[in-house]
């Protein structure tokens, strides 16, 4: 049995986090411009909880990626491919110029994460809605083995529009998974337009409450509330948490901050060189 | 008389045992485990028994979530809802990422009976058969079908296994050895050869009794597993009987017809025909019935040798 390890680098200090996430948005940035295309958008919002969660909150180690208590982390919304790639090579896991091989062919930085390309992603995702489940799995796992580690699944704020989620939502409650947490990054856009013009989630609370689940509501760009809300959760029992991370599409770049057209599309040259500018000022 | 036991109870009895052998097998049903026999799993071992109520894209998801952290986890409901209703999950999150998961569907085509076509899985094998890394078995009878259970656990990637409803004979005794993507040839004949899937096997050996009879030398050929097909077994009946049957419970279009079609057109083209379901629904009635009815029985299979001889 592997002893319990903290986290490899783990931080606290909440101006080095935010340090961490600026670099985190210029990286990807960078290789969503070298790529030619992806999701700026939705990569920009979550840049903030992602960071939270790999550098400071769960329990891995990227010299040893499948270590067995490690926390897991699941990217249901996986077009944020680009933030969760930068994350990792960040944290150690490969070789940062690797992340300039985004989206070409023979990469193993898929357009959409391919965990059998790349092992340290937990489980492939790209087509939304799925992810919930398989977190779920892996925590009602995690109960019958009598493991410590955690299970971490971002959605996106439109993904809950899919029914599987719903289907999700009961079995978490119904199986008290309390050693779950997850996160909507609600930034109330999608790609057609604004997600309550598109498909009305609201009321978003009432309705996770209603499933049995514990609901927080933080600002998804506040770090220091994110880590508060993250070890909130942990102390629940009996009931999985839902974080409502209430977020900016775009967040740190101001032209494409609430831009919905910067959900699929990535940066020009000239953009990226307005984004840079604003983001190592 | 033969022994008859239905394929559903040969998986609930191989899940049961398995699971005394391994404590890494847990099962997941959507409310049929009354109907696939899981039950029987769930009464013995209820702490790794997860009912997911109605929802077998859930199931589905939770089952890669056990695969991911080292179960082997079986996922059960009827073959219509399980490929059908899940199949984006199974591509997903089951076949892209090559997850550990064993899918064992119950109650496979028009023998469902008087429950009709909503609940009789036709194009199951179809829609499995198309995805990537996809490992496609149609036991024959009990026996094979306790074996594949095995088999399949010891297997690491995705599978689907189709069983059936009703009590169908036994073939195989213990002797027999199961092996994934071996056909089981238990003849090969000089004017034609029937290669047949799930209770389809039974009624091929039937046929080739009759035709015997008639002074014909029809060969019989078990290809249990769909996907990877033994192409080997195919191209040797083939050059035999230069004349092939194919016979399924399921479509003509897709199904074990559709695998056979492939290798015989692209390495050796004789004249074939495909006993099967002709591009339709299912529909109510008694299980022998609806086999009448939709030309499943020996002596359609009987009808469709003697015909493709006549095109040699």
């Amino acid at each position: 049995m592997e002893t319990v390890k903290e986290t490899e680098g783990a931080k606290t200090d909440i101006n080095e986090l935010k340090d961490i996430a600026r670099r985190i948005r210029i990286n990807l940035l960078r290789m969503l411009t070298n790529a030619g295309s992806g999701h700026t958008g939705g990569s920009l919002s979550a840049a903030d909880i992602v960071t939270a969660l790999y550098f400071a909150k769960m329990k891995h180690d990227p010299k040893n990626p499948k270590w067995g208590e490690r926390d897991r982390f699941i990217l249901s919304k996986g077009h944020a491919a680009p933030l969760l790639y930068t994350v990792l090579a960040e944290c150690g896991y490969f070789d940062k110029s690797e992340l300039m091989t985004l989206r070409r062919l023979s990469s193993r930085l898929q357009g959409h994460p391919d965990c059998k390309a790349l092992p340290c992603v937990e489980i492939s995702t790209g087509s939304l809605g799925q992810g919930l489940s398989i977190a779920n799995g892996v925590a009602l796992s995690g109960k019958i083995d009598n493991a410590s580690f955690r299970v971490y699944v971002l959605l996106g704020d439109g993904e809950t529009q899919e029914g599987q989620v719903w289907e999700a939502a009961m079995t978490a409650a119904h199986y008290k998974l309390d050693n779950l947490c997850a996160i909507i990054d609600r930034n109330r856009l999608q790609i057609d337009g604004a997600v309550e013009e598109i498909m009305s989630i609201e009321p978003v609370v009432d309705k996770w409450e209603a499933f049995g689940w514990n609901v927080i509501e933080t600002d998804g760009h506040d770090i220091a509330k994110i880590l508060s809300a993250l070890n909130e959760a942990e102390k629940v029992k009996g009931k999985p948490t839902m974080i409502i991370a209430h977020t900016i599409k775009g967040k740190g770049v101001s032209i494409f901050e609430g831009k919905v057209e910067y959900h699929g599309i990535a940066p020009t040259k000239e953009e990226l060189e307005i984004a840079l500018k604003e983001l190592e000022a | 008389m033969v022994e008859m036991i239905a394929t559903r109870d040969a998986y609930g009895n191989a899940l049961t045992e398995l699971g005394s052998a391994h404590q890494d097998v847990v099962v997941l049903d959507a409310d049929l485990s009354g109907s696939t026999k899981t039950g029987k799993f769930a009464k013995k071992f209820p702490e790794r028994f997860f009912n997911m109520g109605i929802s077998e894209q859930d199931l589905v998801g939770t089952a890669v979530g056990f695969a991911i952290t080292g179960k082997v986890p079986f996922a059960s409901t009827f073959a219509v809802f399980e490929s059908g209703r899940a199949w984006e999950q199974i591509r997903q999150s089951v076949c892209y990422p090559f997850s550990n998961v064993k899918l064992v569907a119950s109650h496979g085509g028009i023998t469902v009976g008087e429950d009709g076509a909503s609940h009789q899985s036709v194009e199951d094998i179809a829609l499995m058969r198309v995805l990537p890394n996809m490992t496609v078995i149609i036991p024959a009878d009990a026996e094979e079908m306790r074996q594949v259970i095995n088999v399949v656990y010891d297997y690491r990637g995705p599978v689907y296994v189709r069983a059936g409803r009703n009590k169908t004979p036994i073939i195989y005794g213990k002797d027999y050895q199961f092996k994934i993507g071996k056909a089981v040839v238990h003849h090969i004949g000089k004017d034609v050869n029937i290669i047949a899937a799930g209770i389809m096997v039974y009624f091929s050996l039937q046929a080739a009794e009759e035709l015997k009879k008639e002074g014909i030398d029809a060969g019989v050929i078990n290809m249990s597993t769909i996907k990877p097909i033994d192409k080997e077994a195919i191209l040797k009946a083939a050059e035999a009987s230069r004349a092939i049957i194919t016979a399924e419970e399921h479509s003509v279009i897709g199904g074990l017809g559709s695998a056979v079609a492939e290798v015989l057109v692209e390495n050796l083209p004789v004249p074939m025909m495909r006993v099967g379901i002709k591009d339709r629904f299912g529909t109510s009635g008694k299980p022998e019935e609806l086999l009448k009815y939709f030309g499943l029985t020996a002596e359609d299979i009987k009808k469709a040798a003697m015909e493709v001889i006549k095109r040699k």
